[in-house]
């Protein structure tokens, strides 16, 4: 039964994931994008992760996303004209996008995990509550990057702020 | 019988009992509006359709026929796929958030206990955040596929409204996660059997219903729609059913915020003080708070936009900042 | 509920942390800073640069580890934090009076700075992949920023966007590259990477993940054939952030590239040396190459710093304990040097109009002798000539290659370091052959730019003449 519902969402994700590049319209692409979170949302609560999958909902779909669609409509680039005047670009594009994806195949299809096992288990998961043990590792293990992922985000706010803010002219007078 | 298609069986049942019952409430709400909001204007209101004590009882009814029998007009240049789907994105995504919230304490009958929850999902308010969250994608789906500048500026006051408040909203109920440990909302009611969290969260609590109301485009935050500057903002081209679609939107999302501030605030289905718990407890207080909302609708005037982002990011989300942060410091000293 | 207790160690990290707090003091100094003192935020970063010395000074052979294995304080990520801090110290030198001619000295700059500063340290002491691609994003993210500091100039705009948009897609492949490596050996921490590869043989899967790794690293220090970026950014860059992410990203990133390969995957060191080594060849050559033909010199620099990133990795290729000393001592020459050439190109400007020509340079030498012999020596000490900073360093990667069997490598090397006398020789020949260009007169060296080259090529010259102390240096500081 989890096996079904698992091919029909990575059956979606791929074709959703594929639309996204395909299509030419850019608010049908965010959509399929939002699409493709949705189904890799699924996924992760087959894998025993309500939380994860949750935060990817809010956060990929509801929230960046959004501005990405926010973006497209202020500047309403119409669609995308195809090639401009990299034409070589495009066989070279697809050839070797086609080499990366048999060699992704190959590889990864045939991939052997290792045998141990980690540590959260479905079992254990189910023990201790999966927002609890990804809470524990942000706090303990975790802390460190924890702790950088804030300044990085620290440093994207006064980032936005340097680009997009008027600046007075200091040094005219 | 396989449990699993049992779980899956009950869990269809409840749900298609759910959509119904939403689907009616919704249409006695529109005539409960019209009702208060022409009290308060000293008017009389529908009183014609179907009376019963003064009440035009088949209002709705006739309401709904109309709408279905309007012409369903699609603009030459809109993007028809998603001008289509986008009023259906908006009821789904508002009828989805009731999948989590528990309306009445588990019964036992026969032997087999059934939860009056859709599911039991242990990441339930973030569920309901994640959920909110989609909900933006209707509205603005609508205004841009309409091609219309009125639909899409509406669209776009829309996307930064509910972005720019879906921090505090999340923030604020953030306070009620850290007091009662959990974010199962059937836990979070259970614990509410003798004191309701508004108790120990009254700002959190203020802060959610503030931005819950801007969340589903109420006055005073009905920027997008605003008929006097945007005509109707993003549904100025829907007509006919798709229209009713997106009014039915708004007002299962106010039965949901209602719902949830109910539940998370004020003890959901339990009575004060542990008194006789029962789905009419949820009720009683819902209708509370729509007709709260109602009040507020016939009495305050719409924000402008930039009162609106101000008060949005320079007045709630540091005072939901603060109420978190404080929130911890008390419960750090607790020692909880 | 357990009490979990996490792995705390303040001590390890102190460098990034003071930079990290510097940051911050600077950015809420920013605001009450009228605007004719903004120069102090400058000293300040300075100051808090010095401090960070101190303690990376203090924690010399501590060799500890903290954060649950996330960090390590050892003499190799000590070194390269002495290394960036320097070449961070020397470029707001550069900096203040820079971008006061060039109005635009907010204090956002110095904070972007030593954020950047930050994650360098970061990277170069990181253990595990996920805080190495920590370090990685928050020594970018600013870069991207800087780069694009001057809105006005739609140059440094493209720098900013073109940066950024190709950064971010290098990310993705290190990114990816981590979750193969994850997949294959189910962890991320370097030592148990290493521990688990001891024990069972690679998987194609891994090699796949390891190959994408090394992507990401290739993309930030510019190898052939992931270097497109550069010399569009360096150019359209504000001159002083060139001078500054050519030499301190360099050392963040190729600090944590030796400590990935060369520490957690030594079991594939068969695969991987063969492919850098070829990435090297191609690197040297393409780099010094493309540098003959260029006339600016924002651009010569781009493509020389291309080169100098395969002569350093040569030294990874080597992989031996003296091919580690070595890249370390030859970051740390490049750094002095290369600071000491952009230094004097700034000193050689005119208020806010640069002389980025080389053509520009005609006559330097007449008006501004001792500018025109600084920029002559760190050119020098870049071509590898003796007895500079350069030619030391260079010495001792080639003679870690030869060691170690690559002597084919090393003489492609030496054939390279040839190429590039040419063109690092023409702005020197202009300086000092060609009759003076207009506008020379009244132009005024300012005395922190002074001060800072003076501190570049006197570098340059002790690195050179008693390379002794800084090779001791570098040599104690073998990868845990």
């Amino acid at each position: 039964m989890s096996l079904l519902v698992f091919y029909l969402f990575a059956a979606i994700a791929v074709l959703a994931a594929l639309g996204m590049v395909v299509l030419r319209n850019p608010v049908h692409s965010a959509l399929s994008l939002a699409l493709v979170f949705v189904s890799l949302a699924a996924m992760y609560v087959l894998l025993s992760a309500p939380f994860i999958a949750v935060a990817q909902v809010m956060i990929y779909a509801g929230a960046i996303l959004i501005l990405f669609v926010f973006v497209i409509m202020l500047l309403s680039p119409g669609t995308d004209q195809g090639v401009g005047a990299l034409k070589a670009q495009r066989g070279l594009a697809i050839l070797f996008g086609a080499a990366l994806l048999v060699l992704l195949i190959a590889v990864l299809g045939g991939a052997v995990l290792p045998p141990t096992r980690g540590t959260f288990t479905p079992e254990a998961i189910a023990a201790e509550g999966d927002t609890q043990a990804v809470g524990a590792l942000l706090f303990t293990n975790f802390l460190l990057p924890f702790e950088i992922t804030s300044i990085l985000l620290l440093v994207a706010i006064v980032g936005v702020i340097v680009l997009a803010k008027k600046r007075q002219s200091i040094s005219k007078q | 019988m396989d449990p699993l298609a049992l779980v899956i069986i009950e869990a269809l049942i409840k749900s298609i009992v759910v959509i119904i019952v939403l689907l009616t409430g919704f249409a006695y709400l529109t005539l409960m509006e019209r009702m208060v909001v022409a009290r308060i204007q000293v008017r009389v209101g529908p009183n014609r359709v179907g009376r019963v004590f003064g009440i035009a009882a088949l209002q709705p009814i006739a309401d709904a026929i109309k709408m279905i029998f309007k012409e369903d007009f699609i603009p030459a240049n809109a993007d028809k796929l998603i001008y289509v789907l986008a009023p259906g994105i908006a009821v789904g995504t508002a009828l989805l958030a009731w999948a989590v919230i528990p309306l009445n304490p588990p019964l036992t009958i026969f032997g087999y206990t059934i939860n009056f929850e859709i599911a039991n999902v242990n990441v339930a308010v973030l569920y309901l955040l994640a959920i909110g969250s989609l909900s933006i994608y209707g509205i603005v789906l609508g205004g841009w596929s309409a091609n219309n500048k009125y639909s899409l500026l509406g669209a776009l006051r829309s996307t930064a409204q509910m972005v720019s408040y879906e921090v505090s909203l999340g923030l604020s109920l953030v306070g009620v996660l850290m007091v009662s440990g959990t974010l199962s909302l059937t836990q979070i009611v259970q614990q509410q059997s003798m004191i309701w969290n508004v108790v120990w969260q009254p700002l959190g609590f203020v802060i959610y219903l503030v931005c819950a109301l801007a969340e589903i485009n109420r006055v005073p935050f009905d920027l997008p729609e605003a008929e006097t500057e945007l005509v109707a903002g993003y549904q100025t081209e829907y007509s006919s059913l798709k229209f009713a679609l997106f009014y039915m939107a708004e007002y299962i999302n106010m039965l949901t915020i209602s719902a949830i501030a109910s539940t998370v605030f004020l003890g959901g289905y339990q009575g004060p003080f542990g008194i006789l718990p029962g789905v009419h407890w949820l009720l009683i207080k819902m209708l509370i708070f729509i007709f709260i909302f109602m009040w507020i609708r016939g009495t305050l005037p719409r924000f402008r936009y930039d009162q609106l982002m101000r008060f949005g990011w320079q007045v709630l989300l540091p005072l939901a900042l603060a109420n978190t942060f404080v929130t911890a410091v008390v419960l750090v000293l607790l020692g909880k | 509920m357990p009490i979990l207790v996490p792995d705390i160690n303040l001590r390890i990290i102190a460098p990034a942390l003071i930079v990290t707090v510097t940051a911050i003091v600077v950015l809420l100094g920013e605001l009450v800073t009228p605007a004719e003192r903004k120069r102090w935020l400058g000293y300040l970063s300075i100051a808090g640069l010095v401090v960070a010395a101190f303690a990376a000074f203090s924690l010399w052979g501590a060799n500890a580890s903290g954060f649950s294995g996330m960090v390590v304080a050892d003499n190799f990520g000590l070194f390269l934090t002495l290394t960036i801090a320097l070449s961070a110290a020397l470029s707001i030198l550069l900096s203040i009076p820079f971008i006061h001619a060039h109005e635009i000295d907010q204090g956002e700059y110095y904070v972007l700075l030593l954020a950047s500063v930050a994650g360098m340290i970061v990277m170069a002491t990181a253990t595990d992949l996920i805080v190495i691609f920590l370090g990685l994003e928050l020594l970018s993210l600013p870069l991207y920023i800087l780069a694009a500091f001057q809105r006005e100039d739609t140059r440094s705009l493209e720098a900013g966007i073109k940066y950024f948009l190709l950064g971010a897609f290098s990310s993705a492949f290190f990114l990816y590259g981590i979750a193969l490596v994850f997949g294959a050996t189910g962890t991320t921490n370097l030592a148990k990477i290493a521990a688990s590869l001891a024990q069972s043989a690679g998987s194609p899967m891994l090699s796949i993940g390891v190959g994408l790794l090394m992507v990401g690293f290739a993309f930030k220090v510019a190898l052939v054939p992931f270097h497109w970026w550069t010399p569009d950014v360096y150019d359209g860059a504000p001159t002083t952030v060139t001078a500054f992410m050519s030499v301190a990203v360099k050392a963040a990133a190729f600090g944590a590239f030796f400590r990935t390969f060369q520490f957690a995957l030594p079991a594939l060191a068969l695969d991987w040396r063969a492919v850098a080594a070829v990435l090297a060849v191609l690197t040297m050559t393409l780099g010094n190459v493309a540098a003959l033909l260029q006339s600016n010199v924002k651009r010569m620099l781009a493509y020389s710093s291309i080169a100098h990133a395969g002569y350093i990795l040569i030294a990874l290729v080597a992989m031996s304990a003296n091919g580690l000393s070595s890249a370390l001592f030859y970051l740390l020459a490049y750094t002095v040097t290369n600071l000491g050439a952009f230094g004097a190109v700034i000193a050689l400007s005119d208020g806010a109009r640069e002389r980025l020509e080389i053509k520009d340079f005609a006559g330097a030498a007449r008006e501004h002798p001792l500018v025109a012999l600084a920029l002559t020596i760190c050119l020098l000490s870049l071509a590898g000539f003796p007895p500079f900073a350069g030619f030391v360093g260079k010495f001792l990667i080639f003679g870690a290659a030869v060691e170690t069997g690559w002597a084919w490598l090393a003489v492609i090397g030496v054939l390279n370091s040839l190429v590039s006398v040419y063109f690092y020789l023409r702005p020197v020949v202009q300086m000092y052959m060609s009759e003076p260009a207009e506008g020379w007169s009244g132009i005024r060296v300012a005395p922190l730019v002074a001060l800072a080259l003076l501190i570049a090529v006197i570098s340059v010259i002790a690195l050179g003449v008693f390379p002794a102390p800084a090779i001791a240096l570098a040599a104690g500081g073998l990868i845990r």
